[in-house]
């Protein structure tokens, strides 16, 4: 990080992925579920970059389409340098190794008849040509690594709590020492006391053997803990892509600031004085998105042109990027406020040109 | 108790056991609280704490067998639901104690229209005829802010999102008037600029209709935002219990003052790491017979494992069950 430019991971560009909707007896193709539907930003080497916004958005799909678990239906993913975008499956294989994930439910992504060093050790059988007993040092190594006894290696995963459950997929996913690892949701189905003992994991590996991920989550909370740069989804597009200080201390995008409003807080005084934005009505369905700017049947603060043009994601301030026609505007007004100091300090690994 | 008004409900020791091929559970461990008119008790723990049995043991839902309600008195007025028989059960659910559970979709019943649904408890428990029940059913769909409600009463739940189904869960919970409203982490399934406004629609709702209401969730957040007085659970048994307000300022039991200290917050300063409570929940597979958390806590001494704790008061309102906490507070005395 002490680098002038840090170099960029993963470059997205304009990723787009559609799910077809075949209607009819002869189910002919009739639509679309216009899941990310042109996605861009880039993460940079040994960053958390957060991803949020509500079910729905597109979020865990981008996590999916990063790792090319789905054929993009348009644009480009590059990972350290290689456009895997339109690879076949066999010339994906050797990349494979550099980017690997963690599942959000440890239950549902573990092999419930394997045992624990097998599902660990798996990874290590289909990519390296270790021998038995160099996986098995691997193994243990990986799950001294993960914090996991190592006198579990011979049990099931149904044997475990949901905490320690995660630490097999966090060991899986470091088996073939991964430089980019996609976490989708990790603690979303753990409780609250458990899911500080991951986030600390997360974070000593990546200390440790500087990771790159990019974060998947809806808690707000644990993202502005996590996370180098936050990037808020809005039905399949970037509404705003901010460093996490900046972002938390002033929201540009309306979207981001209502979702920021609406997070409740752990602490009943600041609850009785605060500010809520409510939004009105649902999400509107990514099969039939409004026409214009995809948040412009919520936007609080709507007008003509959000119902006909789609805003594009701009650099409004450095290393912040808004896709909101009126952003300008307010930033300008904004900064002759009391405009926090951090917001332009380089440190954080925003884009500067 | 903080004022004089008779409480809507008082649950007394209340012990709840499942017996199952492994053995027995003991979820529910002499749980006391109560309730008083117009309140709203919030109820934190984490999953397997005992919040949801309590509240279903409470009002006779769990199946009997495996559950075993063992003991305890759940007066509500002058009944005893423990003790009632099942007509009597039947006249109380959904007309004095209203249910809004976390899964809107698994709660609604997909093959009946929303409006039959909200008006059964009507005809039910109320003997409206149908005209009057359709009425009735279509002022509450205005009242927890579903659009064009008369026309919604004729769609089936897959018609509506997850944040209008579960305002129609509020809806028939509201049907009868209840006296007691059971929220059972009603907003865990829900985004939260979705959260915010069922949120927003309870507190309204309270304001209109006064009633009591217990809140269960994991979340602390919505705890702080929407209750008046707490309650935390931890290993089937009640740790703490404060007014909202001195929980968050002065919370005494080591485990909700790690609980605080271990989630993130959005505003403030900014934790280099996140404090852990160390371990994992205890299995509640005896009568507890010392402390549920002296596994985890950082305070342990001798009497922890050696005596359950009793929950004593420690100011106006506030109860806490640890030894460590009663003897700081002889120490400072």
């Amino acid at each position: 990080m002490l680098d002038e430019s840090p170099r960029k991971l993963v470059q997205v560009e304009d990723l787009r992925l559609y799910f077809p909707i075949h209607t009819g007896v002869l189910r002919r193709h009739t639509g679309d579920v216009k899941a990310v539907d042109g996605v861009s930003f880039d993460i940079f080497e040994g960053e958390t970059l957060g991803l949020v916004g509500e079910s729905g958005c597109g979020k865990s799909t981008v996590g999916r389409a990063l790792l090319r678990l789905y054929d993009l239906s348009g644009g480009k993913v590059r990972i350290d340098g290689t456009d895997i975008s339109d690879l076949s499956v066999g010339e994906l294989r050797p990349i494979r190794p550099k980017m690997q994930m963690v599942f959000q439910d440890p239950q549902a992504s573990l092999n419930p008849r394997m045992t624990v060093s097998e599902i660990i050790g798996e990874p290590l059988v289909e990519h390296t040509d270790l021998d038995a007993a160099g996986r098995q040092a691997r193994v243990l190594e990986l799950m001294d690594q993960v914090g996991l006894n190592r006198i579990f290696q011979n049990r099931f995963p149904y044997e475990f709590s949901g905490g320690q459950r995660q630490r097999i997929g966090i060991a899986r996913a470091l088996a073939l020492n991964p430089k980019f690892i996609v976490c989708d949701e990790p603690i979303a189905a753990l409780d609250v006391s458990i899911q500080a003992q991951v986030v600390n994991l997360l974070e000593d590996l990546q200390d440790k053997l500087g990771l790159t991920y990019l974060f998947i989550s809806h808690d707000l909370s644990m993202v502005r803990h996590i996370a180098d740069r936050v990037c808020v989804m809005y039905l399949g597009r970037v509404a705003e892509l901010s460093p996490r200080d900046d972002l938390y201390a002033n929201p540009l995008h309306p979207y981001a600031k209502a979702l920021l409003s609406a997070v409740p807080e752990a602490d009943p005084n600041a609850e009785t004085t605060r500010q809520r934005i409510i939004l009105k009505g649902d999400v509107p369905s990514p099969a039939n998105p409004p026409k214009g700017c995809a948040f412009c049947t919520r936007c609080p603060e709507v007008e003509a042109i959000c119902k006909t043009e789609a805003p594009a994601l701009r650099e409004v301030a450095p290393g912040r990027h808004v896709a909101c026609h009126f952003v300008e505007i307010q930033n300008r007004a904004g900064s002759t406020g009391p405009k926090k100091p951090e917001a332009i300090e380089p440190n954080q690994q925003g884009e500067r040109a | 108790m903080p004022d004089g008004a008779l409480p809507v409900l008082d649950v007394k020791d209340l012990k709840t056991v499942f017996r199952t091929r492994g053995g027995e559970v003991h979820a529910v461990n002499n749980v006391s609280f109560h309730l008083q008119p117009g309140e709203l008790l919030g109820v934190v723990g984490e999953s397997g704490s005992g919040k949801s049995v309590t509240m279903m043991s409470l009002i006779g839902l769990l199946p009997q067998p495996p559950a075993d309600i063992r003991g305890g008195q759940v007066m509500l007025g002058d009944i005893d639901l423990r003790t009632a028989p099942a007509e009597v059960l039947r006249g109380v659910r959904g007309k004095r104690i209203g249910f809004v559970f976390q899964d809107p979709m698994t709660s609604l019943n997909p093959v009946f229209t929303v409006g039959s649904q909200i008006m059964e408890p009507l005809r039910l428990h109320m003997g409206m005829t149908k005209a009057q029940a359709t009425e009735r059913a279509v002022e509450l769909l205005e009242l927890v802010g579903i659009p064009d409600a008369r026309k919604r009463l004729k769609s089936y739940p897959h018609q509506f999102s997850g944040g209008m189904r579960q305002r129609v869960m509020i809806a028939i919970a509201l049907a009868c008037d209840p006296e007691v409203l059971i929220a059972d982490e009603p907003t865990t399934a829900l985004d939260v600029t979705i959260q915010a406004q069922i949120l927003e629609l309870v507190k309204d709702l309270r304001k209109k209709l006064g009633m009591a209401i217990i809140w269960i969730t994991h979340d602390l957040g919505v705890i702080a935002g929407i209750a008046d007085r707490v309650m935390v659970m931890y290993g089937g048994q009640v740790v703490e219990q404060a007014p909202v307000k001195d929980l968050f300022a002065r919370p005494q039991h080591p485990y909700t003052r790690a609980l605080l200290k271990t989630v993130p917050h959005l505003t403030g300063a900014r934790q280099a790491r996140l404090q852990v409570i160390e371990g994992q929940p205890p299995i509640l597979t005896a009568h507890p017979t010392a402390c549920a958390f002296r596994a985890r806590c950082t305070h342990r001494f001798e009497r922890c494992d050696a005596e359950n704790p009793l929950r004593r008061p420690v100011g106006h309102g506030h109860d806490v069950a640890c030894h460590w906490v009663v003897n700081a507070e002889v120490a400072h005395a």
